[in-house]
């Protein structure tokens, strides 16, 4: 409009200016929810996520009047082709008393291959309390073809730990490493069809 | 404009400028209210034959009609088109029709951009819409993975076409961004003498809150998309557990957009609603300021719930109370505007034209959605109801005979006003009545089935749920085309043959700046403020 005095000109530039501000901190913080959701679901144990590695653990009186059974659950990602497995199932283990168990796990293919393990621990209120010293979860594993690998896990429960708890299950997912051969971001949902049409058959 | 300076003596005498010109490269207020509303409308047909396709095929267990990966292009494009090209098109068309002429403004304050806000949005609905052509032409795929996009559905699943979609995201992003600033920034600069807040008609006041609400919310949407692009095309992991992400963080930053974006949808509606009854029941509004108060309450806490969405994810016991009971919170002030609307009626000398009568079905059915809503909000009952029928129940009564309902009820009551001509009357009533006893035949079943466990977003279903799906069927069929009738009413009126033109005020009852203006309204109006008293 010419017929607009100046002030208002300058007034809307003063409120564009402000608001595009507010735009560009709100998208912003889209992205800053990605490291607040981490430090939120560390604090709260939310999604099983486990602590970060211990270096050692303090020395703890193991409460003998508890016992804590940890199941072991393993399991491939998609098109993940190598075998993994725990040497046992489960194991009865009072709260602050180390334990180690065995993990199993084979490069399936006659090529190298680069995978990553994700741990998991249920229920959410526990996984806090779940503390690792060593787990092949820290790092990624390098397997050639054919090769096959026992890797240990060495872990304590915190005698803090809610006495509601009687049960841990411990998961691992194991994937292949992103942005290696084989590791296929996106899928074809042809391929998901055949594959469950192969389940299903 | 033509190179002949021409003087502007006479408002009653438009100087339009002529053929597509003056809509592709249109400045004015009006005109690109109106387009937005044709293109809302436009939308509506073809989100709505979406729906039928899903509702022919739900006609009767099994598969019928279309494969289910079709079905769930289908489910995925209706939600899509009907929130972000229906719902929110129509309200920003009647925003830009109608809030410069209430506060007395001779147009938006930031007209270009107006311009350009309006024609992003063919080209992000072409995009979208192109991914169905596509898919129904065989090459391939259209986004398949419902309107809320869940990674890793979205992202390790996703199909190719899923890139145009997040494009098309980004460009309706842009669009209700640049909307939001420029109704902003004509609230605060451009009221007339004498306009302040606290005499701002209803309506303009909830488009003020909302826009505060688009420019909040949408720049998170856009980041979330833009994750997903990342994530899909340059080897991030936002959502990939493998590479360190999580997709539960994804719900997390989409509902933070998602939740204000249901009340993006209808605080507007609030608006018209309280435009609509004071008119028809001549009286003021019954408790002006707590309407503004309740209205900023809503919009506060619809930033603090979004995990209602989610209660099934795994969540602390802790959190979901606490989003729970901030949920259940959003009921008192909504319960305010309710109880207002009703006391505004009360002892008022009512008369029932359609606005009104699309006014009235507004309250009591988004009333009837609300409380489902508050069924829905209780986190050991919303177990069950998670994903069924229930929630489709729920959302489709506050978006159909809330959100829709109040445009219907927006377009009956501005249109005289807009074209100069009354709309024929008996068709409206015929409108309405049609398509209050067919949305309730198609939505209502739904709660049934939803209770009983019927799952949403599945082409088939078990046999206990064919009776009930077939009156939701036909009630859908029936409702869809009804629609044709405001279709051929608005042309009418527009033609503007065997119609009684509409005077200045219009309706007896009406108050405001805009009815004071001629019928219809001028190109250009309020080039000198009116003085608001």
């Amino acid at each position: 409009m010419e017929t607009e005095p100046k002030h208002e000109q300058a007034s809307n530039k003063k409120v564009i200016a402000k608001l595009l501000l507010t735009v560009v901190a709100m998208f912003g913080f889209g992205f800053a929810l990605v490291p607040l959701y981490d430090v939120f679901c560390d604090v709260t144990g939310l999604n099983g996520k486990t602590g970060i590695q211990v270096s050692s653990f303090d020395s703890v009186e193991a409460d003998t009047s508890r016992e804590i059974k940890v199941e072991f659950l393993t399991s491939l990602n998609e098109y993940m082709p190598w075998e993994f497995k725990a040497l046992q199932d489960a194991v009865k283990v009072h709260p602050g008393q180390p334990t180690k168990v065995d993990f199993l796990v084979r490069n399936k293919t006659d090529k190298d291959m680069i995978g990553q393990a994700i741990p998991s621990v249920a229920p959410g209120i526990a996984a806090k309390y779940f503390q690792k010293t060593e787990c092949f979860c820290f790092t990624e594993q390098v397997l050639k073809a054919g090769e096959e690998k026992v890797m240990p896990v060495v872990f304590i429960v915190d005698p803090s730990v809610s006495e509601d708890v009687h049960e841990i299950t411990l998961s691992y997912t194991f994937f292949i490493k992103p942005g290696t051969e084989g590791a296929n971001r996106r899928v074809k949902t042809s391929s998901i069809s055949k594959a469950l049409a192969n389940h299903t058959n | 404009m033509s190179a002949v300076i021409e003087e502007h003596h006479d408002d009653h005498h438009d100087h339009k400028p002529t053929g597509i010109g003056r809509w592709l490269f249109s400045t004015n207020h009006k005109d690109i209210g109106t387009m937005y509303l044709w293109f809302s409308f436009t939308m509506l047909f073809v989100g709505g034959a979406l729906a039928l396709v899903i509702r022919a095929e739900l006609f009767q267990p099994g598969l019928q009609f279309v494969e289910p990966e079709f079905f769930n292009q289908m489910t995925t494009l209706h939600g899509l088109i009907m929130v972000f090209g229906v719902i929110m098109p129509a309200f920003v068309g009647l925003a830009n029709w109608m809030v410069p002429m209430m506060i007395g403004a001779p147009d938006m304050a930031l007209p270009r951009m107006n311009n350009w806000s309006f024609w992003l949005l063919p080209g992000a609905f072409g995009l979208l819409i192109a991914s169905l052509v596509m898919s129904i032409m065989g090459m391939g795929s259209a986004p398949n993975f419902g309107w809320t996009f869940y990674a890793p559905l979205s992202t390790t699943y996703g199909p190719d076409s899923t890139d145009f979609f997040i494009f098309s995201v980004h460009m309706m992003g842009i669009s209700s961004i640049m909307g939001a600033i420029n109704i902003i920034a004509t609230i605060i600069n451009l009221r007339a003498p004498g306009m302040t807040y606290m005499k701002m008609p209803i309506f303009v006041w909830t488009w003020f809150i909302t826009a505060y609400l688009l420019i909040a919310v949408m720049p998170v949407l856009a980041g979330v998309v833009t994750m997903m692009l990342t994530d899909r095309n340059f080897g991030t992991s936002f959502f990939n557990a493998a590479g360190g992400g999580d997709p539960v963080l994804f719900q997390h930053v989409f509902w933070f957009f998602g939740h204000p974006e249901v009340y993006i949808m209808i605080l507007p509606a609030f608006g018209v609603i309280s435009q609509v009854v004071p008119t028809f029941a001549r009286k003021k509004i019954f408790g002006y300021s707590s309407m503004v108060y309740a209205t900023s309450s809503i919009a506060f806490l619809s930033f603090i719930v979004w995990a209602h969405h989610m209660f099934t994810t795994g969540m602390p016991v802790a959190t979901e109370l606490f989003f729970m009971y901030a949920t259940m919170l959003i009921a008192v002030p909504t319960g305010v505007k309710v109880f207002n609307w009703v006391s505004t009626m009360w002892k008022g000398s009512l008369t029932f034209e359609t606005p009104m009568l699309f006014a009235i079905g507004f309250i009591f059915m988004f009333s009837i959605g609300g409380f489902t809503g508050l069924m829905l909000a209780i986190v050991p009952a919303d177990f069950q109801y998670h994903d069924t029928y229930f929630v489709v129940a729920h959302f489709h009564y506050v978006l159909v005979t809330g959100a829709l309902y109040s445009i219907f009820a927006a377009v009956y009551f501005w249109l005289p006003k807009w074209t100069g001509n009354m709309y024929d009357e008996k068709l409206g009533k015929i409108h309405f009545w049609s398509s209050t006893i067919s949305v309730n035949l198609l939505f209502f079943p739904m709660h049934f089935v939803g209770l009983a466990g019927m799952p949403r977003r599945i082409p088939d279903y078990n046999m206990q749920f064919t009776e009930f799906n077939q009156w939701a069927s036909v009630g859908a069929f029936v409702f869809g085309f009804c629609q044709l009738i405001l279709l051929y009413n608005v042309v009418k009126t527009i033609r503007g043959r065997k119609t009684v033109k509409a005077t200045d005020q219009v309706w007896e009852g009406a108050e405001g700046l805009e009815w004071t203006l001629p019928s219809p309204a001028p190109f250009h109006s309020f080039t000198t403020p009116p003085v608001v008293k």
